[in-house]
């Protein structure tokens, strides 16, 4: 990977260890992002990816470690605070708001960044209809981007799967994040829409100037798209690298087909 | 007798159907004049049908009687829904502050008409103080990270009891100066004229009302930690509290006037159809403007998927106290008005059994749906005490107890044929949310840059 000495470290992860009662689902782990890194992070079932994802947005509190957003300690914040200061995720299974409209779950995701307040919208003020106007405005060009925009007023939960996938991503995006988190984008796709996965994922990255961290299992994505990987097995970084040095290193293909198996291939 | 009986209350309740559509519809056009022509003339309707034109009546005595239940009902009722229809938060405690709302506007109102101007000063210059309190904590609190739940309350516990003193103590120097201006019952004085009791009344239903508020905002901050039905129980121990207290109001709480168990009486019968329809369009534009906000959106979030919510920037601590407190608000109101129409106060009216009421109001017009929580108000009372008290009543003196009978089996077959609800999410008029169709002059062109994902 080309290093560059104009990009800055955005989010550094350090020592991050989280224990649930006496299991140790992440140990000391250490991920540093640059501005702009489309980053993987793969490794077998319960390695902890999910963890990991977890703990930087603040839904599980970490044991131990730091994490730092363009050097602020985001350890400790609520989940939504950490949301607002520019980390946004998807999630495994996925997660939107299955009763209400395509265009409301974008929506919503405004809601941090309104430009009106609740006086505002109980009285009807010139404001609210001005700034409510203004966001449906952005939030049907943003579905316009996503090819969207003919199915906004659909229930998510009437969606088909491929669908529902891009709404989520397009959700996470109208949070207007810096760092965005994937967890597991292809999971259940067959292999013509994975292809067309890496080419959405490859245009959210370029368009939005966006970072990305992705955990993933199907290694054609992750080999496909992300610039360089680090590897998780039972809570622990165990290799870390380019997606060729990942596929050559046998301490990964023994995590993932097990002991003897680097011999073999 | 008993087939004209039932048609006449069929199209009775038709009619109601009809009225609250054409409301409704009114209130939603898009034209000014329409809007404002529109409440006039549904308020003036009604207005007409309660009048007396020499021996013609509309709507007799019982039947205005039905009409302000359930203008109570539907505040009521609609507070509930935003709580566990649109929050998602199941909630029981709903009667405890319908309760707190009737008493409290009850108190006020009968101390003024006894010559006595503390009530009025003590709860309005309390709910200020106390909300200037909350308000200030919270800013207070705001900056200070990190701080657990129950020391916050602590906090607002102290300020609000502050505030309480402070607004006794201004209160009891107020009076001297004030009380001789009221007069007595049998004299009334100066500040105690026709136009001036409304003036209070009018005080008196925004304060009980905020009272109720303010006493949800220091329930829920603690209980709303609780997962849902844990949030239920605890609710549920609210609304029995209240009650135990409302018993016991003469002798472990300093109201000798509210007489505890025995009830109270001589409450001033204020509650005119203006006042009723006032605070109920006000309920339901506040309802209506609130939801079809990005606070709304936010509150629908919190239902729909917590997890999700957090993860999309919203504070679902904060969301589900605004919605918890708006709607006892809305209870708080409906309460007051309820006691000035009823003029007498019966701690068994407030009983936690009764309290299932708007829950089973707001499960039948269909959770989350405005229009059906009215029309579920007007219909249950219209249905219930209406139509099967009078209906039952011909068939023997004790027959009206089968209505208890009839009543849940009509629920049962309305789960079983509609679970989500007599109008599902069907919503009339001022109550439906905006359209935004792609229109060619003012949607934004779409850009089609995006590999699609699906194929």
């Amino acid at each position: 990977m080309e290093k560059n000495n104009n990009t800055s470290a955005i989010l550094q992860i350090e020592k991050l260890t989280k224990y649930f009662g006496g299991l140790c689902a992440v140990k000391s782990f250490d991920l540093t992002l640059n501005k702009g890194d489309l980053a993987g992070l793969i490794g077998p079932n319960g390695a902890g990816k999910t963890t990991v994802f977890n703990l930087i947005t603040g839904l599980y509190v970490p044991t131990e470690g730091q994490v730092r957003l363009n050097n602020e300690n985001i350890v400790g914040l609520e989940p939504f605070e950490i949301t607002q200061m520019g980390i946004a995720r998807t999630f495994q299974n996925i997660r939107l708001f299955p009763n209400l409209t395509v265009l409301d779950n974008v929506r919503i995701a405004y809601h941090a960044h309104i430009g009106y307040s609740f006086a505002d919208s109980i009285f009807r003020t010139a404001r609210y209809n001005k700034e409510e106007k203004a966001l449906v405005d952005r939030a049907r060009e943003f579905l316009g981007i996503f090819q969207l925009e003919g199915i906004q007023d659909e229930l998510a939960k009437n969606l088909p799967y491929g669908e529902q996938r891009r709404v989520e991503i397009a959700r996470a995006l109208a949070c207007n994040p810096h760092v965005l988190l994937l967890d597991e984008p292809a999971a259940g796709m067959n292999p013509r829409e994975i292809i067309n996965l890496m080419d959405l994922i490859h245009f959210i990255h370029d368009r939005f100037d966006l970072t990305i961290l992705l955990i993933e299992h199907q290694m054609r994505v992750v080999m496909g798209i992300c610039q360089h990987i680090s590897v998780m097995d039972f809570g622990e970084v165990i290799a870390r690298g380019t997606p060729k040095e990942i596929q050559d290193n046998p301490r990964v293909v023994e995590a993932y087909l097990g002991k003897g198996a680097a011999n073999v291939s | 007798m008993g087939i004209e009986f039932i048609l006449g209350s069929l199209v009775k309740i038709g009619a109601l159907l009809g009225y609250l559509y054409g409301l409704l519809w009114a209130m939603g056009h898009s034209k000014k004049w329409v809007k404002i022509v529109g409440v006039i003339v549904a308020f003036g309707i009604v207005q007409l049908a309660l009048t007396k034109f020499g021996d013609f009546q509309l709507l007799n005595n019982f039947d205005q009687g039905l009409l302000f239940q359930a203008c109570t009902m539907t505040m009521v009722a609609l507070g509930l829904n935003l709580i566990y229809g649109f929050n998602g938060q199941f909630s029981l405690g709903q009667w405890g502050f319908y309760g707190i709302g009737a008493y409290c506007a009850a108190d006020i109102t009968f101390r003024w008409t006894n010559g006595d101007a503390r009530g009025l000063f003590v709860v309005g210059l309390g709910t200020i103080f106390a909300g200037l309190a909350i308000w200030g904590i919270g800013k207070f609190l705001k900056r200070l990270r990190g701080i657990p739940v129950l020391s916050a309350f602590t906090f607002y516990i102290i300020g609000v009891v502050v505030a309480g003193a402070l607004a006794i103590l201004i209160g009891n120097l107020i009076n001297p100066l004030l009380s001789p201006l009221l007069g007595t019952i049998s004299e009334p004085g100066v500040l105690n004229s026709k136009v001036a009791i409304q003036v209070v009344f009018f005080f008196a239903v925004v304060f009980a009302g905020v009272f109720a508020a303010e006493v949800s905002f220091l329930f829920g901050l603690p209980v709303l930690t609780l997962g849902s039905d844990y949030f239920g129980i605890a609710t549920l121990g609210f609304t029995i509290v209240v009650n135990t207290l409302m018993v016991n109001s003469d002798t472990i709480l300093p109201f000798p006037e509210m007489k505890g168990g025995r009830g109270m009486i001589g409450i001033p019968k204020l509650t005119t159809w203006f006042w009723a329809f006032f605070f109920m369009v006000l309920v339901i534009i506040i309802l209506r403007n609130l939801i079809r906000s990005s606070t709304g959106r936010a509150i629908m979030s919190v239902r729909e998927d917590e997890t999700a919510a957090k993860a999309m920037g919203i504070d679902v601590a904060n969301n589900k106290l605004l919605s918890f407190v708006i709607g006892s608000f809305f209870a708080g109101v409906g309460g007051a008005v309820y006691a000035h129409y009823i003029g007498f106060l019966s701690p068994g009216t407030f009983d936690f059994l009764v309290g299932f009421n708007p829950l089973i109001i707001v499960v039948f017009g269909g959770l989350g749906s405005m229009t059906g929580t009215i029309a579920a108000s007007f219909g249950w009372i219209f249905f219930l005490e209406g139509l099967l008290r009078v209906l039952l009543s011909q068939m023997g003196t004790e027959a009206p107890t089968w209505r208890y009978v009839l009543y849940p089996i009509t629920l049962l077959m309305l789960m079983l044929i509609r679970p989500q609800g007599l109008l599902g999410t069907v919503e009339w008029g001022f109550l439906k949310a905006e359209k935004y169709g792609f229109g060619k002059k003012n949607g934004p062109k779409p850009t089609t840059d995006a590999p699609v994902v699906n194929s």
